[in-house]
């Protein structure tokens, strides 16, 4: 990998908190990212992504806490990371009333960045994002897949070491999703470090590193294998059972299982030894009046490793997309 | 300071201004409306206020005084009633605004000499017109007095001595004919450029805030100071342009006299431009709303400009704390310098105390506009 090749460290996030009033929204988080590294930030709406990120840009003044962006305190040198660093807000943000170029342009003003390269890289965003012919098309007229790439090109103009994408692809369909991945994956071999926040899972394996958020805090973070593996106590088995409620309630009690959560049509049930569960309980549940189709081993998934490390959601179960 | 980012962020905006139609409509036909608007609306000058009549007596005298109100510009005799209730209702209908009433014993009374006294029923309801009217009838009256005693002195051959001892031989300067519209157009261009200003300047940074480009453009590297310069700049030129449009349809099209130089007027209009485009661009960055900043916006720039500026108001007539206070409002000391550029052909030495006291306002709120814009979420 790019990262362990170069081990420069790009950014680095030292007890971090960020406190509305009351409200914790980023509590104590630390970690470090290295240049060309592809770090995820996963967590449910309102976790803490979303002002974690706007404090790495020097838009939020952290409550505590130092975070070094390419080597500068975003909290004394807000405007000196802003040169560094690329930002896509979760919101949209080019200008709808502008033509395509035109907010190119006005994001290559906006950056320095010289006439003669801006050309190059005007023609080289509107290809990436699929745009020719349609330069001088409103950005309002656009589709969504189509926006986001160019809000990518407009982030990248400058050629930032730092990248940070707030959720980039909310709202995009999924072959327009894929593609927008492979253009983070080429910056990356670039040598961009890139921050992305998600909460969609299938999008977190496409990450080199995992930062998991859940209430403003630090979950847990390592490679998406790693955290898959280390999540989980014991072992995983999916069981198709009928009926559904009633089973999760009776293997709550079952003695051997650490955890049962709906997934699906299924269940997904932690256990201590799975050979002993695979035969001990279809006939703990037959007993009881609930019928067992189909029991095996599986390897857990990220949302499994996510439900067991961010504990008991409300409502006790995450819902599979 | 970076030019290029001074100059994407202007040529943004011009563009933005050029495709929004609202925004167009507020910079091509608002000097215009205002011009048409206030230049006909307000007309300060009492003429042809319709008059009714009792006349109690029917004599020849009585008729050669209601002549001379007939002959008045100042007043448009539209009937004679027989009696007093007729007038009255006149009055309550609002047919009339002034009611004659002449007595009986008019003639008599005359030519005994012991004086006479003609009834005026005024309609007070608009103040400034009653005070004129019963100026107009008093001038009218004692006129026709003058000419009783020149004949009964005629008569007795002692015709020259009825020549005043003293009196007074007026010339007006600068507004030679009086004119109310000359005297208030100069200040519509006043109200035009804060209407402008204001308005659209207090919708460019909240529009940015209810978009959620702010968020993109404080992430960037642009100052405040970069941004403040690169939004206004745009408004800073369609303003004077508007100005211009202004002076032209003041000279014309009402036939203002314009004697000043037109340098003076833009130095002028380009500091009160300033004031007014601070105040605008401050409270957008303060109030994060269009329509918030832009209500109040308008509140304190279109407001004080119409009724404190002296626009039409003249200050001197204004109740003493009121004429202190207009010491305040920015807006007089533009108006006072439009004025005196339009009718008197003032320059740039005239008006030095307004000029600095536009200065100071103008360096103030920018100093102000430019701190209120601040580059964090928070």
């Amino acid at each position: 990998m790019n990262g362990s090749v170069d081990s420069s460290v790009s950014v680095t996030v030292d007890r971090l908190v960020k406190r509305f009033g009351q409200f914790t929204a980023v509590d104590q988080i630390s970690f470090e990212a290295r240049r060309g590294e592809i770090l995820g930030f996963l967590g449910p709406n309102g976790a803490g992504k979303s002002t974690l990120i706007r404090m790495l840009c020097g838009l939020l003044r952290p409550t505590s806490g130092k975070a070094l962006v390419a080597g500068l305190d975003v909290a004394r040198e807000p405007e000196a990371v802003r040169q560094h660093i690329g930002y896509m807000s979760q919101k949209f943000s080019l200008y709808n009333d502008l033509q395509v170029v035109e907010n190119l342009r006005f994001f290559g003003g906006l950056y320095g960045v010289s006439a003669s390269e801006l050309t190059d890289r005007i023609r080289w965003t509107i290809e990436m994002a699929g745009l020719t012919g349609r330069e001088s098309d409103l950005v309002g007229t656009l589709a969504t897949g189509w926006k986001q790439r160019l809000a990518l090109g407009c982030a990248v103009l400058h050629r930032p070491p730092i990248l940070f994408l707030d959720e980039p692809t909310s709202g995009v369909d999924p072959i327009a999703r894929r593609q927008f991945w492979e253009l983070i994956h080429w910056m990356a071999g670039e040598g961009v470090t890139v921050f992305v926040s998600t909460h969609y899972m299938d999008e977190a394996e496409y990450c080199n590193r995992l930062v998991l958020i859940s209430h403003g805090r630090l979950v847990a973070q390592g490679t998406p294998t790693e955290l898959k593996r280390s999540a989980l106590k014991g072992a995983l088995l999916l069981l198709e059972c009928e009926p559904l409620g009633e089973a999760v309630e009776l293997l709550g009690s079952a003695s051997g299982v650490l955890d049962a959560a709906v997934f699906g049509n299924a269940l997904h049930v932690v256990v201590t030894d799975a050979e002993a569960a695979i035969a001990g309980l279809p006939r703990y549940l037959s007993e009881r009046a609930v019928s067992c189709n189909r029991i095996e081993a599986i390897s857990p998934s990220l949302e499994d490793a996510f439900v067991q490390l961010t504990g008991p959601s409300p409502g006790g179960t995450a819902s599979r997309r | 300071m970076k030019w290029h980012r001074l100059r994407a962020i202007a040529r943004k905006e011009f563009i933005q201004i050029w495709r929004d139609p609202r925004s167009l409509t507020i910079v091509l036909l608002m000097p215009i409306m205002q011009m048409a608007l206030l230049g006909y609306g307000i007309n300060l000058d009492t003429k042809h206020l319709q008059v009714y009549a009792l006349d109690r007596e029917g004599s020849q005298n009585s008729q050669s005084l209601l002549k001379r109100f007939q002959a008045s510009e100042y007043f448009h005799l539209v009937r004679t009633v027989d009696n007093y209730r007729d007038l009255t209702a006149a009055l309550d209908a609002d047919q009339c605004k002034l009611g004659i009433v002449i007595p009986e014993d008019f003639s008599e009374r005359l030519n005994d000499s012991g004086g006479v006294a003609v009834q005026a029923l005024v309609d007070g309801t608009d103040n400034n017109t009653a005070d004129l009217a019963i100026g107009y009838a008093q001038a009218v009256v004692s006129g026709y007095s003058r000419e009783i005693q020149l004949n009964w002195l005629g008569r007795q051959g002692r015709a020259q001595q009825a020549t005043p001892a003293l009196s007074v031989e007026s010339r007006t300067w600068f507004n030679e004919e009086l004119e109310s519209r000359n005297f208030i157009i100069p200040g519509v261009v006043a109200t035009v450029m804060a209407l402008i200003g204001a308005l659209l300047s207090s919708l460019t940074v909240a529009r940015e805030w209810e978009r959620g480009t702010m968020e993109r453009l404080i992430s960037t590297p642009i100052t405040p100071l970069e941004l403040m310069l690169g939004k206004l700049f745009p408004y800073f030129t369609v303003g004077l342009l508007d100005a211009a449009l202004c002076v032209l349809i003041a000279v014309g099209w009402f036939n203002v006299p314009f004697r000043g130089a037109l340098t003076t007027l833009f130095f002028t209009t380009s500091l009160f431009l300033c004031v007014v485009l601070g105040m605008g661009f401050m409270l957008s960055a303060l109030v994060k709303s269009q329509i918030g900043a832009s209500q109040m916006a308008l509140m304190v720039t279109l407001l004080p400009t119409m009724l404190l500026s002296g626009f039409a108001f003249p200050i001197d007539q204004m109740p003493a704390p009121i004429r202190a206070l207009t010491h305040l409002v920015y807006a007089r000391y533009y108006v006072t310098m439009l004025k005196a550029v339009f009718l008197k052909g003032s320059g740039v030495d005239d008006l030095i105390e307004p000029m600095l006291a536009l200065a100071l306002y103008a360096a103030v709120v920018v100093f102000f506009a430019r701190r209120a814009l601040r580059k964090t979420l928070e």
